[in-house]
């Protein structure tokens, strides 16, 4: 039987996350095109916002992929720095580019909101702010990544870089409650239940399912092509030099 | 000590220091980070502010007057429900600008006291709803039941 601590060697993974993947983005695919059609056509407008509503089932659920994949980028950072496996290495850096469209995709529709609704397309707000850091330090990180050569070495300083801008995460999602600030509360994960309408909250929620399969199987497909990347550098090492062949 | 709890150690104190040291700088930025000011902080102040600021609140229902004549000049009191502050405005108003709704003005506070803004933002709350269920709602009488403070 295959147990998640099988899937750590690269060679089942690769074969666990090939055969997996289409279904995956199937499934991402599908819901997809159910969200957005319930979003942008089959949903009522908002008594305030009218159809500027819309917006909002793209942008909600992409700001959830971004601390989403910001947390999953710093737990398998940590499990990469303290138990030094390779996959959770790859898991990290893999996660960084998606994690980064997601916080700028973000970024783009509140903008788009805003102008209409707040009357301007950026507020230096709290939480506006610790957004614009969060897509900053997803392309620090990257930066790390590709300017350090040695990748145990990178991975290291990568995921002490990653663990302490985690911070940011709670900062983000309490921004709103802590400081006044132009931006709204929480509508949907609050301690008192939702105060969005049904009629909203289920296309929001479809949407939100499909960002987060889409993003494993995009997550599955960098993470394969990053194995099969670490495999030609380390054959072409073993080809320059025939004695010091490594098999891993 | 093993080399792996040597790193969980490591991992541990990292994020210990880093967040102490974030609450430090959150707790010395207090008033810097927060967004906009409320008319009662600034009937708190001993003078009034000679830069600019913003000022975040409620439209006063009935507070909004327009000026006669070809400039579109816009009076409105912003208010807590605690103190308020008498706003003059000359531009384009967001769409969502309407009495009762929260707004936030940038502007400088004259020596009159009323604040002369450059710019009016819109506030949106946490509540999204159809307008069929808005309706209902303030026809049961149950308009603002449940309703986050400001």
């Amino acid at each position: 039987m295959q147990t998640v601590y099988d899937l750590a060697n690269p060679d089942r993974f690769d074969r666990f996350a090939r055969a997996l993947t289409p279904w995956i983005g199937g499934a991402a695919a599908a819901l997809l095109v159910a969200g957005l059609y319930l979003a942008l056509f089959n949903s009522p407008a908002d008594y305030q916002q009218g159809d500027s509503v819309r917006i909002m089932y793209v942008h909600v659920p992409a700001a959830w992929m971004a601390l989403m994949c910001y947390s999953a980028m710093a737990v398998s950072s940590i499990a990469g720095f303290i138990w030094k496996h390779p996959l959770a290495d790859v898991a990290a850096k893999s996660t960084a580019p998606i994690g980064a469209s997601f916080t700028f995709l973000a970024l783009v529709t509140g903008s788009l909101w805003g102008k209409p609704m707040w009357g301007t397309w950026w507020a230096w707000d709290a939480r506006l702010t610790s957004v614009l850091i969060l897509l900053f330090m997803y392309l620090g990180y990257m930066a790390l990544w590709s300017a350090i050569d040695d990748k145990a070495r990178a991975a290291r300083i990568a995921a002490i870089a990653c663990i302490v801008g985690f911070i940011n995460v709670p900062i983000i999602k309490f921004s709103v409650d802590w400081w006044s600030s132009l931006h709204q509360p929480a509508s949907v994960i609050r301690a008192d239940g939702p105060t969005i309408h049904g009629s909203m909250l289920t296309p929001l929620l479809l949407m939100g399912l499909a960002y987060s399969l889409l993003f494993a199987a995009l997550l599955f497909m960098a993470m394969r092509a990053e194995i099969a990347e670490r495999r030609i550098a380390r054959l072409e090492s073993a080809a320059r030099a025939p004695s010091n062949v490594s098999v891993t | 000590m093993t080399k792996r709890s040597k790193r969980i150690f490591f991992v541990g104190a990292l994020f210990g220091v880093a967040s102490i040291a974030t609450l430090l700088v959150l707790t010395a930025l207090k008033g810097s980070v927060a967004y906009f000011y409320t008319p009662s902080d600034l009937a708190k102040l001993a003078a009034a502010p000679a830069g600019l600021l913003r000022l975040g609140g409620l439209v006063a229902p009935g507070s909004v007057t327009f000026a006669d004549g070809g400039e579109a000049i816009v009076a409105f009191t912003i208010s807590d429900e605690i103190a308020s502050t008498p706003v003059t405005y000359k531009g384009v108003l967001p769409d969502l600008f309407r009495e009762g709704q929260g707004v936030i003005v940038q502007g400088r506070v004259g020596a009159d006291g009323v604040v002369v803004a450059s710019e009016v933002l819109a506030k949106h709350d946490e509540n999204y709803m159809p307008k069929e269920v808005a309706d209902a709602l303030k026809a049961q009488g149950r308009w603002n039941e449940g309703a986050a403070k400001p």
